[in-house]
């Protein structure tokens, strides 16, 4: 069961066509921007260039920030992992957990000795360090 | 060179603009027409801006109730063989309430409740049965588990929408605003409800079996007795003295009635019973690390109170001192799969309870050790 995510959300349309809006505007600031350059306008082309920038620059934080809560939305599985140990030699081994696993279960005999049958002795999941919580100095 | 000296330029790149004075004149008048329908509306719109905050937050648990309901479904469907659609018995599973017992005459109420509660598990249980005919016992339980955490999910966002709507029809601040300050905890709870689900659907360890893993440890390889309701038993030699183990049944999703397996114990060896050990999960507070081992004294057991309530009971009548390890977790920690610093820190936990064994007991005393929490996905 490797990482996977639960159902699909969608970024809401009305904020798209409002993101799409501003982006076309942007760009046409971009475009008014050259063409008053070419007209020898250098200040108001630097204008029209700083507005289409910060038109731009916004209309990507607000697609970038609305993705974000999408994919807070989904329910993610964390991947679990299942400890396989053999009592006699001692062998281990880790593998993804598997429906039916169980801490104390039973498995096939063990492929080094041969002797004893191997046994789950841990199911657990490992959480990445982003999740973890940050240090606090106190 | 300021920004009015090129915008008669900018005037003909893109429209008419209006000249420097006249567009001081409008900002004046829009700084005086913000300030007047602030000064009006202020409480209004703040109102407005929590609302939208709830709204966004009731969207992520309508999310999580319905991700509940098509995980309950899902599992059914898969490992219930179901010969109809279970859909309509889910819905109607995760609509059920439980009346707690009336308290005006407090006396006895522990046994009105314990009843309730034995009616409850055994009518949830035959809904299951129902539901999935091809299931075994322990699937039963696992499935029992994922139903109850939809349930919570579904009784949560009900809740939050009650408070929301009600806030949006009275146009009350103090509705909104409370809803609105509890909410972070809410979806805290909502969330570890969330991650539990695929976690009791598959059968996989969570949190809150840190205690039954202790036990579990403790009596492998030791002969196992089932003892009612769901626990099992069994007798352990400890650094010379006689422990009694005590767990839920294993590896399907229970909790079992430790209460009565103590006080049917404790009645058998004659109050002749040294100490009771309890080990269990214990929320944990911010800035304390995941898996810390603590000890203290009391039963550590939660839940309603029923089983807490029987091992007192049982101790007070007798005199017998009560000792606590508790391995430290968050609510999220103990719904979801159980982290890895919750599985090493079993180990610390099992030494802890060795040294309060030797510390606190002579040898050949008895004690009893009781693993408590959900053993969902380990066995013994």
């Amino acid at each position: 069961m490797s990482e996977n995510t639960a159902g699909t959300a969608k970024i809401s349309t009305f904020v798209l066509l409002i993101v799409l809006i501003v982006l076309a505007l942007s760009l046409v600031a971009l475009a008014l921007a050259v063409n008053a350059f070419i007209l020898g306008e250098e200040i108001v082309a630097g204008y029209l260039l700083v507005i289409g920038f910060i038109a731009m620059t916004l209309s990507g934080y607000v697609l970038l920030q609305s993705r974000r809560r999408v994919m807070s939305m989904k329910i993610t599985a964390p991947q679990v992992m299942t400890t396989i140990e053999c009592r006699k030699c001692g062998d281990k081994s880790v593998r993804e957990f598997q429906r039916g696993d169980y801490v104390f279960k039973e498995l096939e005999p063990c492929k080094k000795c041969l002797d004893d049958k191997m046994m789950i002795t841990a199911i657990y999941k490992e959480v990445k360090d982003k999740e973890k919580e940050r240090a606090s100095p106190f | 060179m300021n920004v009015l000296a090129v915008l008669p330029a900018l005037e003909n790149q893109l429209f008419q603009l209006p000249t420097g004075d006249t567009i001081s004149q409008i900002l004046s008048m829009l700084f005086y027409v913000v300030f007047i329908v602030f000064l009006f509306y202020g409480q209004r719109i703040q109102m407005y801006v929590m609302i939208r905050e709830v709204e966004g937050s009731l969207y992520k648990l309508k999310y999580m109730r319905d991700e509940g309901r098509k995980t309950a479904i899902e599992t059914i469907k898969e490992i219930g063989k179901p010969q109809t659609d279970p859909s309509a018995r889910v819905d109607r599973y995760l609509e059920y309430f439980t009346i707690s017992p009336q308290s005006m005459d407090p006396a006895g109420i522990v046994w009105k409740l314990d009843h309730i509660l034995d009616v409850r598990d055994t009518r949830l249980k035959d809904e299951v049965k129902l539901m999935a005919p091809a299931t075994d016992e322990v699937q039963v339980n696992n499935l029992e588990n994922t139903l109850e955490a939809a349930m919570a999910l579904n009784y949560i966002f009900k809740v939050v929408r009650h408070f929301y709507i009600q806030g949006k029809k009275t146009l009350s601040l103090y509705i909104i605003m409370q809803l609105q300050m509890i909410l972070p905890l809410v979806m805290k709870e909502a969330e570890a409800y969330a991650s539990a689900l695929k976690a009791f659907a598959y059968g996989q360890p969570i949190g809150d079996g840190a205690g039954a893993l202790v036990a579990a440890k403790l009596m492998h390889g030791y002969e196992t007795k089932k003892v009612p309701k769901d626990c099992v038993i069994a007798t352990v030699p400890v650094e010379g003295r006689t422990a009694f183990v005590i767990k839920a049944e294993g590896p399907g999703g229970n909790v079992g009635k430790p209460g009565d397996v103590v006080k049917a114990l404790i009645e058998k060896n004659k109050g002749k019973i040294t100490s009771v050990i309890m080990i269990d999960a214990g929320l944990k507070l911010e800035g304390e690390g995941v898996g810390e081992v603590a000890e203290g004294i009391g039963a550590a057991i939660g839940g309603p109170g029923v089983d807490q309530f029987k091992i007192e009971e049982s101790l007070v009548k007798y005199h017998i001192p009560i000792n606590a390890v508790i391995v430290k977790e968050d609510i999220g920690d103990a719904v979801s799969p159980m982290r890895k610093e919750i599985s090493d820190a079993v180990d610390k936990a099992i030494e802890r309870v060795k040294s309060v064994i030797l510390e606190r007991t002579k040898e050949g005393d008895k004690v009893i050790i009781v693993g408590v929490g959900n053993t969902i996905g380990i066995g013994q």
